[in-house]
């Protein structure tokens, strides 16, 4: 002790502190404390709150209170050798609230004192059992726990909220789209636009319509993995947005499939031509990572001239017809459809 | 402006002055949509160009508004998150009061980018105190009277506020004195600190 204090200080210092009972529940509103036998000598006023229908006062503490950790008690003698140390507990009856404790075992055989808290379940318990901020000591930070929690969870909300509207947008975005995301070509949509105006009675639009399918795509995909496949994609709508002019239109309308509308053209020789060559560039080796990815490209073609009236579904299934004629080939090669 | 201050500005002249005014604000604004999301940052010119429109199209000043927002946000029954969590400052309108003091802290735990001006509370007398406390946006002193008087409606405190507002060369400096007149005048509202939120 401290040499520099007065008499008087000293003398209180060695009879105390006597910590009166009432002062223990203010302290510690959920202290139990348990005799020499085991019984409940006393429990603070928020304890009691947790079981408000049992008498906890004379009760066997190892009846109330069932000890999970660090294992299991039964006798005093055992929780005497926790002095200091902390335990995990639940109560016996139903609800079985968990509490988190600290053993201080006392001097003169007056058993052992508990204080427990709520631990991380406190949101629910204060909820439960309808506590209120008296009911914690002013030092005990479970109401500022609370507030953060409920901050937390109003933020969470909103956050959740905004990625909801966000992902909405961002579908009805992607529903809007007419561009394929990989290739930068247009999608499927947008083929179905032009289709849509090019077959129009009133427009008179002339052109040539190519399937375009590619042999081999899923060898590379399969042996060079899925990188190597998207990089083979785009090489093949590179070759096909330069094979063709800025007016034509180069759909990638499935995995390795692929529509060209070529505005104003049913010359089949050219036609032909342009097939020819967009095959013999896709067969030129396309090297990725050190690997060398080979496809080919099978090909049905049709012309607008070849129809009395325009039927978008019909030429499309016709260049379709016509690109299997090619597979049945042995593939790289083009088919011009033909009514025979 | 953290979008929470400027949803908040929208959810209020939308749920007082109705849906059509907040939209004719937004076209007047010129502000390309008509939705602030609370989660989002955007330049304070927007919060200043609504606030001006709405002044101009309601009809009253711009503290006013800040003001009548203030308490809309802590008594409108629909949005009761704020008024719960200002509520967990203390169990009486008094230990609210010194529980301003913490709630920058509080604010910036909970919402980082949140900005919102230290609070300092000083007691006078027994029951008289001033609070004062800058914030970096004209107007916006008034927010906190606003707040302030729903808050004691909502302990049942009756209170005698005075707001003043200085300029000087750091901006604005605005002080609220308060006097406690009786701290159960009325029931208030409850607050259940374990409540299902």
């Amino acid at each position: 002790m401290r040499s520099e204090l007065s008499s008087t200080d000293q003398r209180v210092y060695r009879s105390g502190p006597l910590l009166g009972k009432l002062g223990l529940d203010q302290l510690m509103p959920m202290h139990i404390w348990a005799g020499p036998t085991g019984h409940i000598l006393r429990a603070g006023p928020t304890l009691m709150k947790l079981r408000p229908d049992s008498e906890i006062v004379g009760q066997r503490l190892t009846e109330l209170l069932e000890f999970r950790r660090p294992r299991r008690v039964q006798l005093m003698s055992e929780l005497r050798a926790y002095d200091g140390k902390s335990v995990q507990v639940s109560f016996r009856s139903s609800p079985r609230t968990s509490l988190k404790g600290h053993v201080v075992s006392l001097p003169k055989r007056q058993g052992v004192l508990l204080n427990f808290s709520l631990g991380i379940a406190m949101a629910e318990i204060v909820r439960s059992f309808g506590l209120k901020s008296k009911d914690f000591a002013a030092s005990d930070p479970t109401v500022e726990m609370l507030y953060l929690i409920e901050a937390q969870s109003a933020i969470l909300d909103e956050s959740k909220k905004l990625n909801t509207r966000l992902q909405g947008a961002r579908i009805a975005a992607e529903e809007q789209a007419f561009t394929d995301t990989l290739t930068g070509l247009k999608n499927r949509r947008a083929l179905d636009h032009v289709l849509t105006r090019v077959t129009d009675q009133r427009s008179s639009q002339r052109f040539g319509l190519m399937h375009v399918d590619l042999d081999y795509f899923k060898s590379v995909n399969d042996t060079y993995g899925h990188a190597a496949g998207d990089y083979v994609l785009q090489e093949a709508a590179r070759i096909m947005v330069e094979e063709t002019r800025a007016e034509d239109l180069v759909a990638r309308t499935g995995g390795d499939e692929f529509v060209i509308v070529l505005m104003g053209c049913v010359d089949k020789r050219k036609l032909n031509q342009i097939a020819e060559r967009i095959i013999s560039r896709l067969e030129q080796p396309i090297q990725f990572d050190g690997a060398e990815c080979r496809v080919s490209a099978s090909i049905g073609i049709t012309v607008s001239s070849l129809y009395e009236t325009l039927d978008a579904e019909q030429i499309c299934s016709d260049a379709d017809v016509a690109l299997y004629q090619s597979k049945d080939r042995g593939r790289a090669c083009f088919t011009m459809y033909g009514p025979n | 402006m953290h979008g929470l201050v400027n949803r908040s500005i929208q959810c209020f002249i939308r749920d007082t002055y109705g849906v059509e005014i907040w939209e004719e604000i937004c076209r007047e604004a010129d502000l390309g949509f008509n939705n602030f999301e609370s989660l989002l940052m955007y330049d304070v010119s927007l919060t200043d160009a609504v606030l001006s429109v709405a002044g101009k199209l309601i009809g009253r000043c711009r503290e006013g508004l800040l003001e009548d927002m203030g308490t809309y946000l802590v008594s409108n029954p629909d949005l009761d998150a704020l008024r719960r969590l200002l509520r967990f400052g203390g169990e009486n309108f008094e230990e609210f009061l010194h529980s301003l003091d913490d709630l920058h802290d509080r604010v910036k735990l909970a919402l980082p980018d949140l900005d919102i001006p230290v609070l300092e509370l000083k007691e006078r007398t027994a029951h008289t105190y001033s609070l004062s406390y800058r914030w970096k946006n004209r107007g916006f002193g008034a927010l906190v009277l606003g707040i302030l008087r729903a808050m004691a409606d909502d302990y049942g405190a009756l209170v005698l506020l005075e707001h003043s507002t200085m300029r000087d060369g750091l901006g604005e400096l605005d002080q609220i004195s308060i006097s406690l007149l009786d701290g159960a005048f009325a029931q208030g509202r409850g607050f259940d600190l374990g409540a299902q939120v």
